[in-house]
């Protein structure tokens, strides 16, 4: 059971560190430009080389993970925040016009891709990291809601339910009391998915300048940068890249562990 | 030569499954293999089928008319299923493919081992339909469309169109109403000893094997412990575990008479029906009558039971009773008080609990025992907290036959039958005069549900209490009330003591279902009683 | 068949008529007066108040819906700010590039997730089955812009097989297919290892299903079994997740535009955002939106194709 979670949580642990301890320190500034040394192939004093303007690559990573990590956890806790209750109250009143309205919003949503939205947010209010977690956290929304009313309605079905009912509890202590500790696995998988998404997502409006803006730097931004130099120094293209893909990789591995060591039923197999 | 043969079969998962079993099949005899759950009959069919999973240490042999099973390639194992040898299975709404019309499946068996063209495998397939009794049914005709019965007709075809030599059917009619169940064994005795078939019946009903199989084998813990003609062993009953199997099917609580106290629960002209989709667009939505003008009442400590098949009503009725859900008409009160689905005072509803079928699904799988227990404590405006509250589950716990410490355990330590007890403690807790046992013993073996069903008898003695006792099976219900309501399509047709109805039935109803449950023969009631508990 | 398609279809409309709402709410709250924008800041009150009667900007809110709705059903999506052009003149030419694009990388994330699906699920827990699993866990977390760049970097750059960017137009097909295919493989790989992981499961799910196990006793191999019974049955769960990979594949293009500089939908909207250009910017997200109410729509539509069940329910 660890080994398959290790993997996970070892990569996902790396990111977040890297992130927290950019906070105290880095190996150099990342404001401090040098266009002597600029792009500079890796070696002893740049572990991961330098871009156009010298500025240390693994420095920017450091410092790039928190806006990747801040956007990506904010939008997860926005789409889990609205969606788990609506979900929960979709099913609690499953066939009723509350869970009309919930689900016919959820569809509406879906059909804006989160590119979209962040297009419509940009276009009004202009670019920057929190219309990215606006963007990125509506598209979540829907996802936590349609998970939640899912897994509620077979839940509401089974028999201890019931037996609650009997017992005379109402739908919203039910809910709160019967219904989310069974769902609260599903959640924490669906929640690392997500949060790779998150960070996918972030990156490609970086990427595309619909994200955070400079100076606050970010991987999407910092391989926008390298685009046109790619010819000439890959490693400035390469180690953004490799990051996100090592981060979202080690979410989804640790989305995947906790998914085999919080299934009921490979439980009830061991028990 | 015997169609099936197996010769000291081992089979182990991890831990051993099988142990020397041995069976012998003849052309047109019928060889039932019962026991309990976990016994490995089905695992004896998968062997024989060559569909054991594939890390599956075998050892022994199996031949089946003649050609060996073991040691085959899995290429000629798939020459030999279907053609030579077919199977059916327990739950008919799963084991067709939603997706495909039946007569292809059907013609899929025949043009998987005959190089027959499409016109010719629909005419083998239609035949086979007609043979299972489905002539009315075309073949281009989904399984969703077909009742349960029908579609375990179709399975019946798919596994026959070819004649094989062995056809092994593994409780193909435990999912079934009796009524059903009747027809469908009829129709494999009527295969069986028309074709020359071989029928390997696998059946934890003791009843059915009565009727029908020529030879039973009786299997406990992965081995046979008893075989031989089914009159024999019957009759003599060698081997202990039979002997307990036997006691513990006709198995009757012990009632003892009580006179009848004042009215507790009334249920007047309750009706409930449900929309179903509609048939064309813009036609009104037909309305499917679940329950119509359905009255009854019941004593306090009176023991009733209500008898009626698959769609006939019994839970929309229980969920009305328990003020789950709001009927269209009519009322249901409780010592003179409303039960309604908004507004019943909760002192009322702590007088009225429930047990359910299902020992898995009745529980919070993430709340220890004592919590689950003390749930309708939540009924009780001065519920006993704390230490109090502790000793109250305990009780409850102690009088079901478990120990007070089991309240700190999680539900999943608890087998079946254990679970059953727990869900009547629940049910104890807040000393109800009134309870509604939905199926509650249907989903246990035989020996398990004996014991149940003495508890049950001996804590309405204790308590006072009474009950409605909901079930499909008449044997289950003759041994546990003294009153019986028949429900039918929505309807009561028949309510009297439970010994005359099922003794002189006056409906035509009440006498098919008699007719159709298969029964113990009387004269074993005689031969020696080992006490289930 | 009919009534079930037509509920969809009803409720296809709503979606439509409450998605236009929200952009041409959303679009109006912008700040900013697009008239002003367009003449600069030393512009006269009275020219920019006759430009604003010119594109019907002074007419009350529910009009100019009413107006911004009907042209775009009978294909008059009004004149670009910016251009003075026609806004479905500027649209068609991208689509052209956009469009192509998402369907080829459709296809080609199809033609790759299919065959790994089938070889993973029939071959759960052995070596082949990991291959495909590291691999598709490889594939989800590569972001598709970095993709692009890196195959830029061998294909175009290093080996020259490709060009590294730009749109020859389809005048030459051969050429315009060449042109898209670098940016539909960098779109494809990242969504073809979402579909194989879901078409993996689902089949695995079906495998676990009573009528295999029924399948299996009529005498079929345990591919014969997959392949007729288990493929149709696990198309119900991987038609929904093509559905809404067409709207990540439209989505996606906009970025992948960038990188191979391709006058598309994208680029498009990314100059009108720039140029405050709102009327394109409606317009295009309006299409975008429409596009995959339409995909949800062929969805459900396919679902009833597949599963008879559906039919029966009005």
């Amino acid at each position: 059971m660890i080994r398959r979670l290790a993997p996970g949580a070892a990569l996902s642990l790396v990111f977040v560190v890297a992130a927290l301890l950019s906070y105290l320190w880095t190996p150099y500034a990342v404001d401090g430009m040098a266009i002597a040394d600029r792009l500079k192939a890796p070696s002893g004093a740049h572990l991961l080389g330098t871009d156009h303007f010298g500025r240390d690559i693994l420095s920017m990573l450091m410092v790039g993970a928190r806006t990747s990590l801040a956007v990506a956890l904010v939008a997860v806790g926005i789409g889990m925040g609205l969606g788990v209750p609506l979900g929960l109250a979709a099913a609690a009143r499953h066939g009723g016009w509350l869970d009309e309205v919930i689900m016919r919003g959820n569809d509406l949503v879906f059909a804006f891709p989160s590119l979209v939205i962040a297009i419509l947010i940009t276009a009004i209010a202009g670019p920057s990291a929190l219309n990215a977690i606006i963007a990125i956290g509506i598209f979540n929304v829907p996802v936590f809601a349609r998970l939640t009313r899912g897994a509620a309605l077979a839940l509401w079905a089974r028999e201890f339910i019931m037996a609650a009912r009997v017992a005379g509890k109402g739908r919203v202590r039910i809910s709160v009391e019967h219904i989310l500790p069974n769902v609260t696995n599903l959640l924490i998988v669906q929640g690392t998915i997500q949060f790779s998404l998150g960070i996918l997502a972030e990156a490609g409006l970086s990427y595309v300048g619909l994200g955070a803006q400079p100076p606050v730097p970010s991987w999407g931004r910092m391989l926008a940068d390298a685009q046109t130099m790619v010819a000439l120094a890959p490693h400035v293209a390469l180690m953004p890249g490799l990051a996100i893909v090592f981060s979202v990789l080690g979410l989804n591995l640790l989305g995947d562990g906790l998914r085999d060591a919080l299934d009921p039923k490979l439980r009830e197999v061991r028990a | 030569m015997s169609v099936l043969s197996i010769e000291e079969l081992s089979v182990a998962i991890g831990g051993p499954i099988l142990r020397d079993v041995s069976l012998e099949i003849a052309p047109g005899e019928i060889l039932a293999l019962t026991g309990e759950s976990g016994s490995g009959k089905s695992m004896t069919a998968l062997a024989v089928m060559g569909l054991l999973p594939r890390v599956a240490g075998v050892t022994g042999r199996i031949s089946v008319d003649g050609a060996e099973v073991t040691g085959r390639s899995e290429k000629a194992l798939c020459a030999l299923r279907g053609a030579t040898m077919g199977m059916v299975f327990q739950e008919p709404m799963t084991a067709l493919n939603p997706v495909q019309p039946i007569g292809r499946q059907v013609a899929e068996t025949a043009r998987l081992h005959r190089p027959l063209g499409r016109g010719e495998a629909e005419t083998l397939a239609r035949a086979a339909l007609d043979r299972v009794g489905l002539s009315e049914i075309p073949l281009s005709r989904f399984p969703h469309e077909l009742s349960g019965g029908q579609r375990q007709r179709v399975v019946i075809a798919m596994a026959t169109v070819l004649r094989p030599k062995l056809l092994i059917a593994d409780e193909p009619t435990t999912a079934l109403d009796v009524t059903t169940q009747a027809r469908i064994l009829e129709l494999l005795r009527r295969l069986a000893r028309e074709e020359g078939m071989g029928l390997l019946l696998i059946t934890h009903d003791l009843a059915v094997v009565h009727g029908l199989a020529d030879r039973i084998a009786v299997m406990n813990r992965g081995e046979i412990v008893e075989t031989g003609p089914t009159g024999e062993v019957f009759a003599a009953q060698r081997h202990a575990y039979t002997r307990a199997l036997f006691a513990a099917s006709r198995h009757r609580a012990a009632l003892a008479p009580r006179p009848p106290g004042p009215p507790l629960l009334e249920v007047s002209k309750l009706s409930q029906s449900y929309a179903l989709p509609r048939k064309r667009l813009f036609a009104p939505r037909p309305r499917f009558r679940a329950l119509s003008e359905v009255g009854f009442g019941i004593r306090a400590g009176e023991r009733v039971g209500l008898v009626g098949e698959s769609g006939s009503g019994k839970s929309t009725l229980t969920r009305a009773l328990l003020g789950l859900e709001a009927p269209e008409a009519g009322g249901v009160t409780l010592g003179g008080v409303p039960v309604s689905a908004r507004a019943t005072p909760p002192e009322t509803r702590a007088q009225m609990q429930v047990v359910f079928q299902d020992p898995y699904g009745s529980f919070n799988p993430r709340h220890r025992v004592g919590r689950l227990v003390a749930e309708p404590f939540h009924l009780m405006p001065g519920a006993p907290k704390g230490p109090e509250r502790e000793a109250a589950v305990a009780e409850a716990l102690e009088a079901v036959g478990l120990s007070g410490r089991d309240a700190a355990r999680h539900i999943h330590e608890f087998s079946g039958g254990q679970r059953q007890r727990i869900a009547i403690a629940r049910a104890l807790i807040t000393r109800p005069r009134f309870i509604v046992f939905d199926e509650a013993v249907s989903a246990l073996d035989v020996r398990v549900r004996a014991r149940i069903l003495d508890l049950i008898a001996r804590l309405s003695e204790d308590y006072g209490l009474a009950y409605l006792f909901i079930s499909h099976d008449l044997s289950v219900v003759r041994g546990i009330t003294t009153r019986v309501l028949v429900l039918r399509r929505g309807e009561i047709v028949e309510e009297g003591p439970t010994e005359e109805v099922l003794a002189r039935p006056r409906h035509a109803y009440t006498q098919e279902l008699i007719a159709a449950a298969p029964v113990l023969p009387a004269d074993l009631a005689a031969g020696e009683e080992i006490h289930a508990t | 068949m009919l009534a079930y398609a037509l509920r969809r279809l009803v409720s296809l409309g709503l979606s439509l008529v409450v998605a236009s709402l929200v952009i041409f709410l959303v679009v109006e709250v912008a700040p900013g007066d697009p008239a002003s924008f367009m003449l600069g800041i030393n512009a006269q009150p009275d020219t920019v108040a006759a430009l604003r009667a010119e594109l019907g900007l002074d007419l009350p809110k529910w009009q100019r819906y009413l107006a911004w709705v009907g042209g775009m059903v009978t294909g008059d999506f009004g004149m670009s700010y910016t251009y003075r052009t026609p806004v479905s003149e500027m649209v068609m030419d991208r689509l052209w590039i956009s469009l192509p694009l998402a369907l080829y990388a459709l296809v080609l994330s199809t033609a790759l997730a299919f065959p790994a699906a089938l070889l993973a699920a029939s071959r759960r827990g052995e070596a082949g089955d990991f291959a495909v699993m590291g691999a598709t866990q490889l594939g989800i977390a590569v972001p598709n812009f970095w993709f692009a760049m890196l195959l830029v970097l061998l294909f175009a750059i290093n080996l020259g097989w490709f060009s590294a960017g730009g749109f020859p137009g389809w005048e030459d097909p051969g050429a315009a297919l060449k042109a898209l295919t670098l940016p539909a493989v960098a779109l494809a790989l990242p969504q073809a290892a979402i579909l194989a992981r879901v078409m993996r499961s689902a089949l695995i799910d079906i495998l676990a299903e009573d009528f295999m196990r029924t399948a299996r006793a009529k005498g079929l191999t345990r591919a014969q079994a997959l392949w007729r019974h288990g493929v149709r049955n696990a198309l119900i769960p991987v038609l929904t997740i093509l559905g809404l990979q067409f709207s990540f594949l439209l989505a996606g293009a906009i970025i992948i535009e960038q990188v191979f500089f391709l006058p598309g939908l994208g680029r498009l909207i990314f100059q009108a955002i720039s140029q405050r250009d709102l009327i394109v910017v409606e317009s295009v997200v309006m299409l975008l939106v429409f596009a995959v109410i339409l995909v949800t729509f062929l969805t459900d539509m396919a679902y009833a194709a597949v599963d008879p069940r559906l039919r029966r329910r009005a």
